[in-house]
């Protein structure tokens, strides 16, 4: 995917976080999808930006992979929120 | 004696390896090694806020309506505008072999990461004319410091983006001789991967 193509999606999927703040929305739901814009957005800074998309093996996947596991520690401890 | 066309010998395919694209980043490797240190590093504050947020949720909730939504979608437009400026530089230099154009497109770069330093100052400034700082309470101990950590990094960024205009403009960089412009597009758009987290989990979360 080119830069340009990139740069209006990651305005979009912003565009579609802030208006969630907006409404005020909280839970799974809104968590799950905050998460997965989150990840959409970084990945395509990583891949298109950083210039990863054309690189081959495990420097493809290491910061995608942080995103991942920044997500996944964010999910646990919203998780651990809801329970207490 | 004449040797045609037809006699010599198809050349062999490229290895299997060059063909499918390279196995190291752009830019220096060092510059990788240090970008994933200071992303496990702003991981672990990441995570710290979001297991300090679950022992108080109700605080961290109320807190975060008094941050300026607004602006940090500004912000986050802002650098995502700005990495985007940086990537079409370094696309001018490498691929298009336009040093002048790759150097308009850095100070693009330079002037959105100065609004974002301009936004962040009069959102700073508002909390601190509140009576807000780092011992407010924990949220607010945590915003700050999340917050202005990331901001240093910011100014750095700007630095090296202002490092990389200037050599730029002097027609330093060429396609195959852009290592230093990579690493430093590099670093940069770490900046930005940070802020893609850091707003959602502070501003926008609940």
């Amino acid at each position: 995917m080119s830069a340009d193509k990139s740069f209006a999606l990651l305005l979009a999927a912003t565009a579609a976080t802030f208006l969630i703040g907006e409404t005020g929305a909280a839970g799974g739901g809104a968590l799950a999808g905050l998460l997965i814009l989150m990840f959409a957005k970084g990945r395509l800074v990583v891949l298109d930006f950083m210039g990863l998309r054309a690189v081959r093996g495990y420097w493809r996947l290491l910061l995608p992979g942080w995103l991942l596991l920044v997500a996944l520690l964010i999910a646990i401890a919203f998780r651990a929120a809801q329970s207490n | 004696m004449r040797t045609t066309l037809s006699e010599l010998a198809p050349l062999p395919a490229p290895p299997a390896s060059v063909a499918a694209g390279p196995t190291h980043p752009p830019g220096d490797l060092a510059v990788w090694f240090f970008i994933l240190a200071e992303l496990l590093v702003f991981a672990v504050f990441f995570a710290a806020y979001a297991f300090a947020r679950a022992h108080d949720v109700a605080l961290f909730n109320a807190m975060q309506e008094q941050l300026d939504r607004p602006g940090g979608a500004l912000n986050t437009v802002l650098l995502i505008t700005a990495s985007w400026c940086v990537a079409r530089a370094v696309q001018a230099v490498c691929e298009q072999n336009h040093a002048a154009l790759g150097a308009r497109w850095l100070a693009g770069g330079i002037a959105c990461g100065g609004g974002f330093l301009i936004v962040k100052c009069i959102e700073y400034a508002d909390k601190f004319a509140a009576g807000i700082n780092l011992s407010t309470n924990t949220f607010w101990m945590f915003y700050l410091s999340l917050t202005f950590f990331h901001f240093m990094h910011v100014i750095l960024g700007m630095v090296i983006l202002a490092v990389l205009w200037a050599q730029t403009r002097r027609g330093i960089y060429t396609p195959g001789h852009a290592n230093g412009l990579e690493s430093g597009a590099a670093y940069w758009h770490m900046v930005d991967l940070v802020w893609i987290v850091l707003f959602p989990l502070v501003y926008v979360m609940r």
